[in-house]
């Protein structure tokens, strides 16, 4: 099971994720995601502190809002992954292709660059 | 068959009867001709009845009475051939009296049988064993009594008070008169009464012959026909009074029997073709119909559909707006206890309404939706009648809940069957034997668990020198992840054969899955390349766990991390900037190892993953082993760490051997 809370605070939307994400409980991740696509407004944070697992299904999720956030000129940044978790992002090679930074500091950083 | 009995034996009952006169013949004979006719007549009523086993009882009383009016406009008619030709030699003769009377004495049986065999249906109308043991008993003293007729045996009054006494204790049973409508009791009324009057006629007829003529036949006295003649009378007035006396209450039973009715309908209606919605429907007509509701809707919270009963879409917006302004100026819910399910009812003054009341309708402690149910008089529902909607509305809950539980299983069959299909599929697709040479060794081994996943191994031969190996997991699971594989073989049997370097193979099979796949899906991939004349591994990989290679020299294995990118992620041209290429050269004694996540993701009850150091010391471990001993020693680790419990994920492992 998984609790997704989204917070908005300045011109961040900062999304928490709480448990694992698997087949079924991925959709709530697509949905919190797809929310923030559509309203097109804040940078996405996401944090991973709490996520515990993460099954193929939900690396399909923020794979597939790469290219989207990309399109919107909206930032898209995840942190404080696990080991473990942060392993399963660079097997698939992830990694390369979004930013994955250590705090909620970095990911702010990083929002407000240009 | 009857009538011809019983022309023939009044035809020798007149014979007999002349005979008796001239004392000729054995003076017994008109007795046993007498229970001949008895016993024909009986078995052709019984026939008769039986073969109308499904009338109604109206419909049995309708019988007596036509058999009644039969014998009665015979006996009447014979009456009138006396009166004319009355006074004359003729009448006088004492064998045609005597024939008249055996005629008058025959229908007064065949009658008496008649509604005799009818009683005994009604008697019978609702059974139990002691019901049936006192019948029989009952049954059988009264065709005794026609064999006494036989013969003057002291004591015989007491036997007729016997037969009269149980018959009267059998004629208690009448269960049948509740089952009757209001308008079926005043028409049993009407055929009792007229059922009696023919009794009474002919009891004043036979006795008026029995007055007048001193010699008649013997069988004027016969102890059969007074029992049965009291029998019959007796229950006909018992039947006449308590149909009487019920009249007042038949409105409640009927009611009643209603409701029975409507709880039936409601709880049918769960069969296949129906659905929630004709649920609703029959939910809505039985309230209205119990309350007498002025007019009644359902609302489905879900897709704001109403169900209308005498009541138009606009008029119930008014009147609820006008519910919620004017609000309920009295309310009381239904079951007085803390249950927050129940209705509630109350006054209202909203256009032409005086009364109001209304049901939520909880489907697995959801509520569905509400039953409204409105009335033009002030305190228009009782309460018993608002406890029986209750039942109602709780019926129909389960009856939806139900319902889409035989659904939700309909679709699991078919999800499983379905299932069962890609299954079979991705066996197929998975080779029986990968490509072994005399330079290394493949053994491999494949589990599915419950759901179908995308696991795919495969090898193919490019030339003498070189042989293509891949392995595969498709995301997802299911049908499409069984699809995808397939796909994935039909690219790397094209791909291969056209000798590509590892890093095109990815690339363009990269492009070629991408048109495959929806967003969230991706394939991750290993491919290798050996080459048995340099004695090298060329590979790559897209997003594939990565693969162990263990150097016999170095005596350790380790991991192939080399950069990659898993396929469908990304389906531009900068793809290739994402993976990278590696080449070995291989010893004799070296191993290399091919999995999936589903081994190094196994779970322990403890939730602890299998891990990727565990298995790259088991691969070290066995290392010197034939390959096949080392992919069992895995798959065996991989089984004991999980404690042989099911795994969640597919799971696959290729091992080869250099020689």
């Amino acid at each position: 099971m998984v609790d997704i809370e989204t917070y908005i605070k300045d011109n961040v939307a900062l999304i928490v994720i709480n448990g694992d994400v698997d087949a079924s409980s991925s959709i709530y991740l697509d949905e919190s995601l797809n929310n923030q696509l559509t309203k097109k407004e804040y940078n996405v944070v996401v944090d991973c502190s709490e996520l515990h697992y993460i099954s193929s299904a939900g690396l399909g999720v923020f794979m597939s809002y790469i290219e989207e956030f990309k399109g919107t000129n909206q930032k898209f940044v995840l942190f404080g992954l696990s080991k473990k978790v942060r392993n399963v992002f660079e097997m698939l090679g992830l990694d390369q292709l979004m930013t994955l930074v250590e705090t909620k500091e970095e990911a702010l950083v990083f929002v407000n660059e240009n | 068959m009857a009538w011809l009995s019983l022309s023939v034996v009044d035809i020798t009952n007149q014979f007999s009867a002349g005979n008796n006169i001239d004392s000729g013949f054995h003076d017994r004979l008109p007795n046993f001709l007498f229970l001949i006719y008895v016993i024909a007549l009986f078995t052709f009523y019984k026939a008769r009845v039986a073969v109308a086993d499904r009338l109604n009882l109206i419909e049995l009383l309708w019988r007596i009475f036509v058999t009644g009016m039969l014998t009665t406009v015979v006996s009447l008619g014979i009456r009138s051939l006396d009166l004319v030709f009355g006074g004359t030699q003729l009448i006088k003769n004492v064998l045609v009296v005597d024939f008249l009377f055996l005629i008058n004495l025959g229908l007064l049986t065949a009658f008496l049988i008649a509604t005799f065999v009818v009683w005994k249906r009604l008697i019978l109308y609702q059974k139990n064993k002691r019901l049936l043991v006192s019948w029989s008993i009952f049954e059988y003293i009264l065709f005794g009594s026609i064999l006494l007729d036989f013969a003057y045996i002291p004591g015989k009054e007491y036997f007729q008070i016997i037969v009269v006494a149980m018959g009267l204790i059998v004629s208690v049973n009448m269960k049948w008169v509740a089952f009757l409508s209001f308008k079926q009791k005043w028409k049993s009324i009407l055929l009792l009464l007229l059922t009696l009057l023919y009794l009474i006629y002919f009891y004043m007829n036979l006795a008026s012959y029995r007055n007048s003529y001193e010699f008649l036949s013997i069988l004027s006295n016969s102890m059969f026909i007074r029992s049965a003649f009291v029998f019959t009378s007796s229950y006909a007035i018992f039947s006449l009074l308590v149909i009487v006396f019920n009249l007042p209450t038949t409105s409640v039973f009927e009611q009643k029997l209603k409701e029975v009715v409507n709880f039936q309908r409601i709880s049918q209606s769960i069969q296949t073709e129906k659905n929630e919605e004709q649920v609703l429907e029959i939910l809505l007509e039985s309230a209205v119909r119990t309350v007498e509701a002025t007019a009644a809707w359902i609302e489905v919270k879900s897709t704001d559909k109403l169900f209308l009963d005498k009541i138009s879409a606009d008029k119930v917006h008014s009147v609820k707006s006008d519910f919620s302004a004017a609000g309920l100026s009295f309310r009381q819910k239904i079951q007085s206890n803390e249950n927050k399910k129940t209705g509630v009812y109350g006054k209202v003054r909203v256009e032409e309404y005086r009364s109001v009341a209304y049901f939520p309708i909880w489907v697995n402690d959801v509520q569905e939706g509400m039953l409204y149910l409105l009335k033009d008089v002030r305190d228009g529902f009782s309460k018993e009648l608002l406890e029986i909607i209750e039942t109602f509305t709780n019926q129909a809950g389960i009856s939806i809940a139900n319902f889409r539980m035989l659904n939700e299983a309909i679709a699991t069959e078919r999800y499983k069957e379905e299932l069962k299909i890609a299954k079979q599929v991705q066996a197929k697709l998975l080779p029986v034997a990968l490509a072994s040479n005399n330079h290394f060794n493949i053994s491999s081994f494949t589990m599915a668990a419950d759901e179908v996943g995308g696991d795919y191994y495969d090898s193919y031969k490019i030339s003498e020198s070189k042989t293509a190996l891949i392995i595969a997991d498709v995301s997802g699971k299911g049908t499409s992840a069984a699809f995808h594989m397939a796909q994935m073989k039909g690219v790397f049997l094209a791909l291969s054969q056209m000798d590509v370097s590892p890093t095109e193979f990815v690339e363009r099979s990269n492009l070629a899955i991408s048109l495959g796949l929806d967003k969230t899906s991706f394939v991750t991939i290993s491919y290798f390349v050996i080459d048995t004349t340099f004695k090298t591994i060329v590979f790559a990989r897209a997003g594939h766990v990565p693969s162990i290679y263990y150097s016999a020299s170095e005596k350790t294995a380790s991991y192939f991390k080399n950069k990659g990118l898993g396929l469908g992620i990304i389906r531009s041209a900068n793809f290739k900037e994402h993976v990278q290429q590696t080449s070995i050269t291989y010893q004799p004694g070296d191993v290399l190892v091919l999995y999936t996540d589903g081994i190094t993701e196994a779970q322990n009850k403890h939730q602890e993953e299998f891990g990727y150091d565990r298995l790259l010391r088991l691969v070290e471990e066995h290392s010197t082993k034939d390959d096949s001993i080392i992919q069992e020693k895995i798959i065996e680790a991989v089984y004991a760490f999980c404690d042989n419990e099911l795994l969640e994920d597919d799971y696959s492992l290729v091992v080869v051997k250099f020689k």
